[in-house]
């Protein structure tokens, strides 16, 4: 980087000469450190995917989880700096909750990303303040159910409602994700953090825009993808976390949870094997005999 | 200053009757129906300072949205300040979150507002919407701030008298002719009896075509002259 060592990148609200914040630029290489983190949105649900780094030997496995539920029918999973990104899912929860009180109702996923987009951006402005060292990835299931009012009383006409125009589809599946900046964008596929890259070309594979994949398969995939993007001469240990949210008629309800212990064995023992093609039979394949 | 009250739901008798000296009041008859197609306000005109009426050609239908209308009683300047501020919140809803609002948001905010000035109002609100998604809904705020999803609501000191008239001439799924006969039948007898209610009758259509006011003349007996 050129220009790197004249001053212009100590401060936020500070521009260089040709038009770059390198503050909001240094950010972005903390979150290229984090581990990976992948989105994937399928016809039926959405996935979220992390590779949870182990620092020590002494953490306990399962334990620390990374991927936060926002309201009951949102999860955000974040890579670079963890206090960022606890901070960040704070303000999301808060958003959330904000939303709730005024208008009784669960906050769309397109609203709360562009809150938060907002928000992070608010902190590319002020030299008293830092960018956020995340990039964030915000899954959501909008519900594609008529809902009521927090705390009414009361369903209306026993026949139902009259003058319903069909034929439209309301609600479903939706994924953002967004950088220091402040940028966000809605995707199909999102991946960030150290394996973004190799992550990306495998997301790029599975042709999520035809909208075929389904939500279990989804989660194989995303499974696959951490392993296959994980490094391991540079970083030996690392733990799967794994959340989903289906529609209301799916295995979550509409919820977002943790995938369940069955699957996520599933997921995890084919991306081992996926794995074994690369570099011929390893430790799992001597248990057979 | 005459008492007004109505019977909630739950049986509670709340007590109107606690208007300043002079203060404009909405000694109304107001209603609201789901219909085949969406849905019916309907209101009659008159706006009194206790005997003497300051108005005779109220219009207690107030629009807050393109298709999220209510209907008004109680306080005039109350509602009034309550309905703008709404109108306030679903114009901006609609514009930093590019899909117009749906009835329901427009509840959720009249309630909030409603209930947590609960001690300073004199409100009693009757929110009634048509969207595509939902088709029409009626909601039904009384004193306290509670909110109400009901297939046809009637509110104000005139509905006390056709709470009988509605409720055996009620259907669900009725055309529009059917429910404008309803809604204006309804409000005849309840001008007829309360004598804090009268002039003309005054409706709202709300349909997939959108919003289609309706006026009732007592000199051409309730018939004429109809569509606006």
């Amino acid at each position: 980087m050129t220009s790197i060592g004249t001053g212009y990148d100590l401060s936020n609200s500070v521009f260089s000469p040709d038009g770059r914040n390198f503050q909001v630029e240094y950010a972005v290489k903390a979150v290229e450190n984090g581990g990976t983190a992948v989105g994937i949105k399928c016809k039926d649900g959405v996935v979220l995917a992390l590779e949870k780094l182990v620092t020590s030997k002494l953490l306990k496995p399962g334990a620390n989880k990374r991927i936060a539920t926002v309201d009951r029918n949102i999860g955000i999973v974040s890579s670079g700096l963890l206090p960022d990104g606890r901070h960040f899912v704070s303000r999301a929860r808060d958003e959330a909750s904000q939303w709730r009180g005024l208008y009784k109702a669960p906050i769309p996923t397109s609203s709360l990303a562009d809150r938060m987009g907002s928000y992070a951006q608010a902190y590319t402005l002020y030299s008293s303040v830092r960018p956020f060292g995340v990039t964030a990835i915000i899954a959501g299931w909008d519900s594609e159910a008529e809902l009521p009012v927090d705390g009414q009383v009361g369903s209306g006409p026993g026949v139902g409602s009259g003058g319903k125009k069909g034929g439209s589809k309301y609600g479903g599946p939706h994924l953002y994700m967004i950088e220091p900046s402040g940028l966000y964008w809605g995707y199909y596929g999102a991946a960030t953090g150290k394996g973004r890259q190799i992550a990306k070309s495998e997301l790029e594979k599975l042709n999520l825009s035809e909208g075929n994949l389904s939500l279990e398969e989804g989660v194989k995939e995303a499974a696959r993808i951490i392993y296959v993007a994980h490094d391991d001469n540079k970083d030996k240990e690392f733990e799967l976390e794994l959340t989903w949210i289906s529609s209301l008629n799916g295995p979550t309800k509409g919820r977002h949870e943790e995938v369940p212990k069955e699957l996520k064995e599933e997921a995890e023992r084919l991306a081992k094997k996926s794995l074994e093609g690369d570099d011929d039979d390893e430790d799992e394949d001597k248990m057979e005999e | 200053m005459q008492a007004t009250g109505m019977l909630g739901e739950d049986g509670i008798h709340v007590d109107m009757n606690h208007l300043k000296k002079g203060e404009v009041n909405l000694g109304t008859s107001i209603m609201a129906i789901n219909f085949k197609d969406g849905v019916i306000l309907g209101a009659d005109s008159r706006t009194t300072t206790g005997a003497y009426i300051a108005n005779r050609v109220t219009d207690k239908l107030t629009q807050v949205h393109d298709t999220i209308w209510c209907c008004r009683s109680g306080s005039a300047a109350d509602t009034q300040a309550v309905a703008d501020i709404v109108q306030y919140h679903l114009g901006m809803y609609g514009i930093t979150n590019n899909e117009p609002p749906s009835t329901q948001t427009a509840a959720a905010i009249f309630q909030e507002l409603c209930y947590s000035n609960k001690d300073q109002l004199s409100a009693g609100m009757i929110i009634a919407g048509y969207d595509h998604r939902h088709g029409g809904q009626v909601y039904s705020i009384p004193l306290g701030g509670s909110l109400h999803k009901q297939a046809y609501a009637i509110g104000g000191s005139g509905s006390t008298y056709i709470y009988g008239y509605c409720d055996s001439y009620w259907q669900e799924n009725m055309s529009e002719a059917e429910g404008i006969q309803f809604v204006k039948g309804a409000l005849q007898e309840a001008i007829k009896w309360d004598g804090s209610s009268g002039g003309v009758i005054r409706m709202v259509v709300l349909t997939a075509s959108g919003a289609q006011r309706h006026l009732y003349l007592p000199d051409q007996a309730y018939k004429g002259p109809g569509k606006q």
